[in-house]
């Protein structure tokens, strides 16, 4: 196991540094900073200065290898829009968004697994077809229309809901947040929902597919033999059998509610780290675009890591066959 | 699955099959005529919309914003409404299917060809090349597609071309890893092997054996994914790094239409969005009648 998991740890450390070049002379690309942070009226002079403080005249690999050394003491620059550390920046946002992607997780699983079960336990039911073609219309429809169709319905026609914004925000145990007030709550509904249909469609099918099966095993049929009330059964034997992809599943989609969470706050003007990014890339924020892709693969690398290492120490058969390779 | 030794053809009556059970599904045959009859609108689209929208001196101002149903000052019916710049909705939104589609399919293709290529090496010399690609695979799979391709275009710019490569460059991995694994299953074939003991080339070997007869799941699965390289594109469209200005994509109109939505002036997104939305739903059913059958019938 040890040394399953060292190899794994260093293979992530091995994409950290792929992805931070990778990153880093993409992003060296979007046109030059200078035109926009120096004044046109600026002196020649003014103009060196700038490059010069900006490090802008150093060779590419010497401002990458600044950019790495920097990154491991955790500094990922300074933006060149605020004149703040990129990192405080993001950080500064990262609550925003947090909150609305546990939101939209928890209504994706809330609405998800008792919906798969009604359609996986009985698939001939009308309502569970009903159910199972809504989750491919939940899957296709594109994120940013069915964000601006909700305002069209909730915020323009029906007036309901707030159309921009995160509202009013209040700090419980040092954490500030729109969960702890009914505006912040309202600003929250929409964008949240947004978020969460795809992956309450995916839900619906996980635990669909899951139901049915469980629901054919012997365990399953000895228990209804034994007398055990249907309710009972489902909650007990089937339900708990399901819940470990679910689990899983849910882990893994946390990174990509994350990423798509940038289409979402773009719509809905939530000001999270997604927006900050979007917005980043129209103002040419070198620093901040690559510090932002840099948490994120960091991100992901830990998540990668750790299910990975959770799925070892689960089943002995992975392991193996790292050690083998 | 029956190991019986060798079909060494891909067989045609599992492919009748195939199609007939989609031709016995009411819901699958619905979308499927739905995405004939968009297909065949989106090429028509110079014949039939009842403007260019690309030509700018057909355009006049004074039209701008008509809602859904109002005359033009030219006498033309603006049927879906007109947008900010007097522009038909409706001829906006088929020429706009022909960009769409023109990305999701050529994307689509360019990256298949890029990952059965790069899986059946894979597969047919494994050892290091197979580490080092799959490597490769594992890392591009690692970050979601969206923000891959969103930093690649910021990178690059924007444009027809660039927005086909930034989608080749997130989805080939995913043909790439299916083909090997689809590969290396067809390799422990009995016909394979006895090609091999008849020193027939690899490179033979693989083209003519183990390419057609492995990829067909993979074929299936590249099916759904132009409704996902469609919306990829339209995502990225209307995040503002996708198609250029000049030819707007579906995703690109919603956009155009998001500053009027909150004044009540729908149509200018309503109706691009339900043409996308009926684009990539009639896709998604098709493709997964296609891959249910062809499960069925394999298993």
């Amino acid at each position: 196991m040890a040394t399953y998991a060292l190899q794994r740890l260093i293979q992530s450390l091995f994409v950290l540094l792929a992805a931070s070049i990778v990153v880093f002379l993409a992003v060296y690309g979007i046109g030059d900073p200078i035109e926009l942070l120096v004044p046109p009226q600026a002196s020649a002079m003014e103009r060196e200065e700038m490059v010069r403080r900006l490090g802008l005249d150093l060779p590419l690999w010497r401002q990458y290898l600044a950019f790495a050394w920097n990154a491991m003491h955790g500094d990922l620059g300074r933006s060149f829009v605020h004149g703040v550390p990129a990192i405080e920046l993001i950080l500064s946002r990262l609550p925003a968004t947090l909150e609305l992607v546990t939101l939209a997780m928890a209504i994706a699983l809330a609405i998800g697994i008792p919906l798969g079960l009604v359609a996986g336990l009985d698939r001939d039911t009308p309502l569970s077809r009903i159910i199972m073609g809504g989750t491919v219309l939940g899957y296709s429809l594109p994120n940013f229309w069915k964000g601006m169709m909700l305002i069209l319905v909730f915020a323009v026609l029906l007036g309901w809901l707030p159309s921009s914004g995160r509202g009013e925000t209040a700090v419980i145990l040092g954490v500030k947040s729109s969960l702890f007030t009914a505006d912040g709550l309202r600003h929250l509904i929409l964008p949240a929902l947004n978020l969460a249909i795809p992956n309450m469609a995916l839900m619906i099918r996980l635990v669909a597919a899951g139901a049915t099966e469980a629901k054919a095993q012997d365990y399953v049929k000895y228990a209804r033999a034994k007398g055990v009330r249907p309710g009972r059964i489902v909650r007990r034997h089937i339900l708990r059998n399901i819940l470990i992809p679910v689990v899983t599943v849910a882990g893994i989609e946390f990174g990509s509610l994350v990423a798509f969470s940038t289409i979402t706050e773009t719509v809905f003007a939530w000001p999270g780290m997604g927006k900050l990014l979007i917005d980043s890339i129209y103002q040419l924020d070198r620093p901040l675009v690559v510090a932002y892709i840099m948490l994120a693969t960091f991100l992901f690398v830990s998540v990668n890591l750790l299910v990975d290492l959770l799925y070892a120490g689960l089943d002995p058969r992975v392991r193996l066959m790292g050690e083998a390779a | 699955m029956s190991a019986t030794p060798a079909v060494p053809r891909a067989d045609t009556a599992l492919r009748r099959k195939v199609l007939e059970r989609l031709r016995n599904q009411p819901t699958a045959r619905g979308a499927l005529v739905i995405l004939a009859l968009i297909v065949a609108a989106a090429l028509l689209a110079p014949f039939i919309a009842p403007q260019n929208p690309y030509d700018l001196t057909a355009l006049n101002v004074m039209d701008n914003r008509l809602p859904p149903g109002e005359k033009g000052m030219a006498g033309l019916t603006f049927w879906l409404g007109s947008d900010a710049q007097g522009r038909d909705m409706l001829s906006a939104i088929l020429f706009g299917l022909r960009t769409s589609l023109l990305v999701g399919v050529a994307a689509t293709a360019a990256a298949l060809s890029v990952g059965v290529a790069v899986g059946l090496a894979a597969a047919q010399f494994g050892g290091r090349i197979d580490a080092l690609l799959m490597r490769v695979v594992d890392f591009i799979l690692g970050f979601p597609s969206i923000l891959v391709a969103l930093v690649l275009l910021a990178a690059i710019g924007r444009g027809v071309d660039k927005v086909i490569l930034a989608i080749v460059v997130v989805q080939w991995a995913n043909y790439a890893r299916l083909m090997r694994a689809s590969a290396l299953v067809e390799r422990r074939k009995e016909y394979i092997e006895a090609a091999v003991n008849q020193g027939l080339p690899t490179l033979y070997i693989m083209r003519a054996h183990l390419l057609p007869n492995s990829i067909g799941s993979v074929l299936v699965v590249a099916t759904v994914s132009i409704a996902g390289a469609i919306t990829l594109e339209a995502t990225l469209s209307f995040l503002g790094v996708g198609v250029p200005v000049t030819e707007p994509s579906l995703g690109l109109l919603i956009a155009n239409g998001f500053e009027f939505l909150l004044s009540g002036e729908y149509w200018i997104s309503l109706f691009p969005g339900l043409a996308l939305l009926g684009l990539i739903l009639s896709i998604n059913v098709v493709g997964e009648r296609l891959r249910r059958s062809f499960d069925a019938h394999r298993h």
